[in-house]
């Protein structure tokens, strides 16, 4: 099966295509600000979000400042409950690990909860080229995979399409689907089709929420019950996670679990909530009678590596910076071309594929700060963008180590015009100068004003600026 | 001192310095100088410096922090003396209060730094709070929108402040634009960068202030109202509902209503 296929690099052109497409354009609106304000209501004390903010974040980095040796122990803690660990540094490595998984034990159907990174190694894709079939057991993974399409949001995958189209979609892949636009009956009519995916795989795999190091427990947080029949029906449950999921405690699962909910969906808790500590005991009979758990790395000990892009492995994948930001709800998730689309996809891509691939994203942003003002960890993600353009366009400084693409989008030419602009800057006398030449001149000659005039007019500009008529007035005032 | 959202604030000073911005310069000369009348009707000296140029904020956004930490290490310099600095732009009055101290963290010039941006207040800011302006309204009835600056809202926290001065026109209806914490889609450089996504931006932000009704549109932010203004004026709708500087808006309602030209 062919994924359509977007790319970082091809950011700019798949966002004008987006914001061309009114009807997704549409689809978006409705759905951030639903999402909103579902997140606002779940919220109404503003003095008690920020301690559980602040509280989410301190626990968060505590996590993360001890992230190799809880590595360790959640690593020895599994094994001690039957749970056998794994390690990736790539997804060409956590591909072909999965891949023997499965084929060790003979499987040849994959049942997937939903899970982020098993998008990030892509998966189906790599699984579906050996024989192996994968289905998706979300709905809205469902919805996107019979599309042949990539999740347009970490929360809810299929949200750029609305139910005509899922509809018109189930029509044309799902046998006997008697047409409706009631989502209700579109609901149904999925999971009886995913029914029957659980009765017949022999495998699950499932992505994790949280993994605590204290007693070898992968935490997975789900609403349709789907994440409960892919880790306990088939004989074989493969979990997939990223490094930076690990929390020390048990009790540090409580107050993430609680603040992500109601930042992604407004929830207080999800439907189901599921803690899995290891394949079936005797005499237990039934869960799967081997539990894998794959840890992968793909770029993160990169931003782990510096003090300040650590930030970016606080994230506990809640999508609210996507739901609240003016970019992602004009050109969606697709367009970005990432795994994470939007603010927090800006961050972390960089590290996955490398600056030289994102270094557009990294700029697609007014640095408005919604999505650092609803952040749960409290990511200071307009900083770290800023970092990230730095690093784009200049050389690591003396004690900072390259990132991937470190200074590949350098221009010498732009570079010397913000070299030009900062001597200017701080030389009162000719950039005062400038500034009445530049007034001066406007009124005669049309101002090269690239692409700021595609729909704006050119500004307005003063006759005489502030400086002149307030060097005139200090004149005056000594004259008098 | 008193205490509004985070930020304690001094009682009113007798001098301050006035940062004019590097857009108000070329755009609106008329709102620095509403700005000062208002700031000397407090009973303030307003103190000029004629070098001042540009906070440095382009070039931090973009990624050149050495041009920007050049920039901004000369505009310390020209402000010595233990007065506020009053910013006519909430967005360069965050790049001075919030980032200047990020800049220069753990540099020599750190404490500096940090000593300067606990001096630097935005216009609206500080004449709602540290003035603590009373403002008698002289004005015809009539309705306001206003379109507050994501740094001035995120940055600062002063969207309130804005509102504030503008809740004491008893004749001025402050009306509610839809997504009135969005941002308008200017972002310095993302502008030219991403001109589509910034033009969808603000086609909507454009939209939404016209459809809340008001008369006026008035900001406390050049960067967002050449944003808006140019747009509007494009689609050509700035002759009736031009954004204009809450300086400038707040002077003219509160003239003796014989000097009022609104």
């Amino acid at each position: 099966m062919s994924v359509q296929h977007y790319q970082a690099s091809q950011f700019k052109r798949q966002a004008s295509e987006s914001l061309a497409d009114q009807q997704l354009r549409q689809n978006f609106r409705g759905a951030m600000d639903y999402l909103q304000k579902k997140r606002k209501d779940a919220f109404s004390d503003e003095d008690e979000l920020a301690q559980l903010r602040l509280h989410a974040e301190n626990i968060r980095q505590r996590c993360l400042s001890k992230l190799p040796q809880l590595l360790e122990q959640l690593e020895q803690n599994c094994q001690a409950n039957g749970i056998q660990v794994h390690w990736a540094e790539d997804t060409r490595q956590a591909q072909q690990l999965i891949a023997d998984l499965i084929q060790q034990a003979g499987g040849k159907k994959v049942v997937k909860g939903k899970s982020m990174v098993t998008e990030e190694i892509e998966l189906n894709h790599h699984l579906e080229s050996l024989g192996i079939e994968c289905v998706e057991s979300d709905m809205g993974e469902y919805i996107v995979q019979l599309a042949e399409e990539t999740p347009s949001h970490i929360i809810m995958p299929a949200i750029h399409k609305n139910k005509q189209q899922v509809a018109d979609l189930f029509l044309e892949h799902i046998k006997d689907f008697n047409y409706t636009l009631s989502v209700d009956k579109l609901i149904q009519t999925g999971r009886e089709a995913l029914r029957n995916k659980f009765k017949q795989a022999d495998v699950g795999i499932s992505g994790v929420n949280f993994a605590v190091a204290e007693t070898g427990t992968l935490c997975l947080v789900e609403n349709e019950g789907n994440g409960r029949m892919t880790t306990t029906v088939p004989p074989l449950h493969i979990a997939v996670t990223g490094i930076e999921k690990v929390v020390e405690h048990l009790s540090d699962v409580p107050p993430l679990f609680s603040i992500l909910t109601r930042s992604a969906t407004g929830q207080h808790i999800t439907t189901y909530f599921n803690m899995i500590s290891g394949p079936r005991r005797s005499p237990e009979r039934d869960g799967p009678q081997q539990v894998h758990l794959v840890l992968l790395d793909n770029g993160r000990s990169q931003a782990y590596a510096d003090d300040v892009l650590r930030k970016t492995l606080q994230c506990i994948r809640c999508g609210a910076c996507m739901n609240h930001c003016p970019v992602y709800t004009r050109v969606g998730g697709h367009a970005y071309g990432t795994t994470y689309p939007g603010p927090i996809g800006k961050i972390i891509s960089p590290h996955l594929q490398g600056l030289e691939q994102t270094s557009d994203l990294v700029t697609a942003s007014s640095l408005c700060g919604a999505c650092e003002e609803v952040c749960p960890v409290n990511i200071p993600i307009p900083s770290l963008l800023q970092r990230l353009r730095h690093d784009a366009k200049m050389p690591a400084e003396s004690g900072i180590s390259s990132l991937k693409g470190q200074a590949s989008a350098a221009s010498f030419s732009e570079h010397n015009a913000w070299r030009f602009w900062a001597w200017l800057s701080t030389h009162p006398k000719i950039y005062h100068l400038a500034t009445r030449m530049v007034l001066t001149l406007a009124r005669y000659i049309p101002l090269p004003m690239g692409a700021w005039t595609r729909c704006r007019s050119k500004p307005e500009l003063a006759s005489q600026s502030f400086h002149q008529q307030m060097k005139q007035r200090a004149n005056k005032g000594a004259s008098l | 001192m008193n205490q509004v959202g985070l930020r304690m604030y001094p009682s009113k000073p007798s001098k301050v310095y006035f940062y004019a911005t590097c857009l108000l310069d070329v755009l609106d000369p008329n709102g620095g100088l509403a700005a000062i009348e208002l700031l000397e009707r407090e009973g303030i000296e307003v103190i000029w410096v004629e070098k001042q140029s540009c906070c440095g904020q382009p070039a931090y956004t973009s990624g050149y922090q050495d041009q920007a930490k050049t920039v901004a290490l000369s505009q310390m310099a020209l402000f010595p003396n233990n007065y506020p600095v009053v910013v006519m732009s909430g967005s360069c009055a965050g790049m001075m209060f919030k980032h200047y101290a990020d800049l220069f963290a753990a540099s020599e010039h750190a404490e500096k730094a940090q000593a300067f941006s606990q001096r630097v207040f935005e216009f609206s800011e500080f004449l709602a709070r540290v003035c603590r302006a009373n403002l008698t309204d002289t004005g015809e009835a009539s309705s306001v929108v206003l379109h507050t600056s994501c740094s001035g809202r995120r940055e600062m926290g002063i969207h309130t402040s804005s509102e504030a001065l503008l809740a004491q026109l008893d004749n001025v209806e402050l009306k509610q634009a839809a997504y009135d914490t969005e941002c308008c889609g200017f972002g310095g450089s993302f502008a030219l960068r991403h001109a589509e996504i910034s033009q969808a931006m603000v086609e909507d932000k454009a939209s939404h202030l016209k459809l809340s009704g008001a008369d006026y549109l008035v900001s406390a932010d050049w960067g967002c109202l050449a944003n808006i203004n140019g747009h509007l004026a494009y689609r050509g709708e700035a002759s009736m509902f031009k954004g204009q500087h809450l300086a400038s808006f707040l002077l003219k309602r509160t003239k003796p209503a014989s000097e009022a030209k609104a």
